[in-house]
């Protein structure tokens, strides 16, 4: 089915960046549906950050052409600003007021911004509203720099490696948040060098690398059909040694393999077959040379 | 989208959010215990100690202006310099060029504050110099008025310029004071100086807008044979506001 234009939060053709004699994104092209989550993941220095900042309007491109809810970002409007809410990987905040102090002063700064009180509770602030943010927790910061990305009720949400830094519990809490942001209808696009975290909340995900997409789809298809990875079938022969094949065709090495074993009156302990998974694609596809 | 569309709330306008703005500045500036109030001190302090050991009245009348612009200095140019430099090493200045807030509205909220701390440090002054220091009320409050705003003009725009040369927080309390103290010195009773000492601090603002200064609170002469000072100060104010608008930066330069 062919994508109406207005179903696309985000199309990016062609994009280049350049700083002085380095190129840190050279030419990538991908679209973001509504509604949708979508990942970039990849190794640090790949160019994700660049291209989510001249997405978000903090930098101007190169060469390429980008839109984002109908504007071009680089061109500040603030009909655009008002309905994106971003995350960056680190940003100090007022350190003398309090949460909720910090969060109706944001509010204030959008047309239609959401209930104060709202936020809080959906960013899992609850009980820290008369705190000074100087007292808060790293986790805690990071919820608040959330909230301050909600409390203009935008439609796409821009997440700079969102969980950095947490604790297990934290992250599982940051999961849940993101995926309540989808379930209200939100964009959401997640920068994250964690696969399992791209691959518990992203519909669809593209892998970066010295500045350009290496490869994109739902992360459960990834790799599965574009004969860059193999499936992986193990077994332990009738010595007890691990035996290991990759194949891109699982069923005929199962037929010969199994066929083989009954001639010999074997078993064969402990046969797996695993589809790769976005960690081993993702090894894969980064690694160097 | 459609919905969007029509319900589209107003977006509050420019003045409205510079005010916001402003008010969010001064009910930080009064929460923050440490080196802003310390600043906005430090001229109150040194107007004391200085008529508590110099009571001639003619010294006095030297001295009164001489704070008065040593506070515009304090309260724009190096308040200005250490809050741009810790905005942006913060992230708050980038984080706020991500909302729909116009970066106009908030330097004028910034810089708001800024003027808000001269303001109350000239009544401060004229009224310390009335009621302790023998000065009478300024003999033309337009002349004081006209200089104290293009004092804050000059100086907040130079010292939103030298935030940008300043690359760390930890390094601000240095390159400010390495200009503030000895530009002080020098330009508090310029008149007096030795030549070549003379010759640089004609050659700043500060010793202009103290001799403006002076000649709206003590001497009473008007604006008329303020001219070159006037000159000098509006000349510093286009390099400030040159440099300052040319360099701005939103975040902190990497490595």
């Amino acid at each position: 089915m062919a994508l109406v234009k207005d179903e696309l939060a985000i199309e990016v053709r062609g994009l280049r960046k350049r700083y002085g004699d380095l190129e840190a994104v050279r030419g990538i092209d991908f679209s973001v549906r509504r509604g949708e989550v979508f990942g970039l993941l990849g190794p640090n220095g790949a160019g994700k950050t660049t291209t989510v900042e001249i997405l978000e309007g903090y930098r101007d491109r190169t060469d390429g052409e980008v839109t984002v809810l109908g504007h071009d970002p680089q061109l500040r409007a603030p009909a655009l600003r008002e309905r994106v809410g971003i995350v960056l990987q680190s940003t100090g905040i007022y350190r003398h007021l309090t949460v909720r102090e910090v969060l109706a002063h944001f509010a204030g700064l959008y047309p239609a911004a959401r209930g104060v009180d709202e936020v809080i509770e959906l960013a899992g602030l609850r009980g820290k509203e008369a705190a000074r943010t100087r007292t808060l927790s790293g986790g805690q910061l990071r919820r608040l720099d959330l909230a301050l990305a909600l409390v203009g009720d935008p439609e796409l949400i821009f997440l700079d490696e969102p969980t950095t830094g947490f604790d297990p519990a934290a992250r599982r809490g940051a999961w849940d948040t993101i995926r309540s942001l989808k379930a209200l209808g939100k964009t959401v696009v997640l920068t994250t060098h964690y696969l399992d975290e791209a691959q518990a909340l992203a519909d669809r995900v593209a892998i970066v690398k010295d500045g350009r997409i290496l490869v994109e789809g739902a992360p459960s298809e990834l790799g599965a059909g574009d004969g860059a990875t193999h499936y992986r079938v193990a077994w332990r022969n009738g010595s007890g040694l691990l035996n290991q094949r990759e194949t891109d065709d699982p069923t005929t090495l199962l037929h010969e393999l199994t066929g083989a074993a009954l001639e010999r009156g074997e078993r064969l302990e402990g046969l797996s077959v695993t589809r790769p998974t976005l960690e081993d694609v993702y090894l894969e596809l980064t690694a160097d040379g | 989208m459609a919905e969007h569309a029509a319900n589209a709330a107003h977006p509050p306008s420019f003045a409205s959010l510079s005010w916001r703005q402003f008010r969010l500045e001064r009910k930080m500036f009064w929460r923050n215990p440490s080196a802003a109030f310390f600043n906005f001190l430090l001229p109150l302090l040194f107007l004391v100690l200085l008529c508590a050991v110099l009571t001639d009245q003619a010294d006095r009348d030297v001295i009164v202006p001489g704070i008065a612009g040593m506070a515009v200095l304090a309260t724009t140019f190096s308040a200005l310099a250490y809050n741009v430099v810790f905005l942006r090493e913060q992230g708050i200045l980038k984080r706020m060029r991500g909302t729909p807030l116009p970066a106009g509205a908030y330097l004028l909220g910034i810089a708001g504050n800024a003027v808000a701390n001269t303001a109350i440090q000239i009544v401060l002054i004229v009224l310390a110099g009335k009621l302790f220091y023998g000065i009478d009320w300024p003999q033309d409050v337009g002349e004081l008025v006209l200089f104290v705003v293009l004092g804050v003009l000059c100086f907040a725009s130079l010292g939103v310029a030298l935030a940008h040369a300043i690359p760390t927080f930890e390094a601000a309390t240095v390159y400010v004071n390495m200009i503030f103290l000895p530009v002080v010195f020098i330009s508090i009773d310029a008149a007096n100086d030795p030549a070549f000492l003379k010759g640089i601090a004609e050659a700043l603002p500060l010793a202009h807008l103290i001799d403006g200064l002076s000649a709206a609170m003590v001497s009473g002469d008007g604006i008329g044979g303020q001219w070159s000072a006037l000159g000098v100060l509006l000349v510093w104010t286009a390099l400030g506001a040159t440099l300052a608008i040319r360099g701005f930066s939103w975040e902190q330069r990497r490595g």
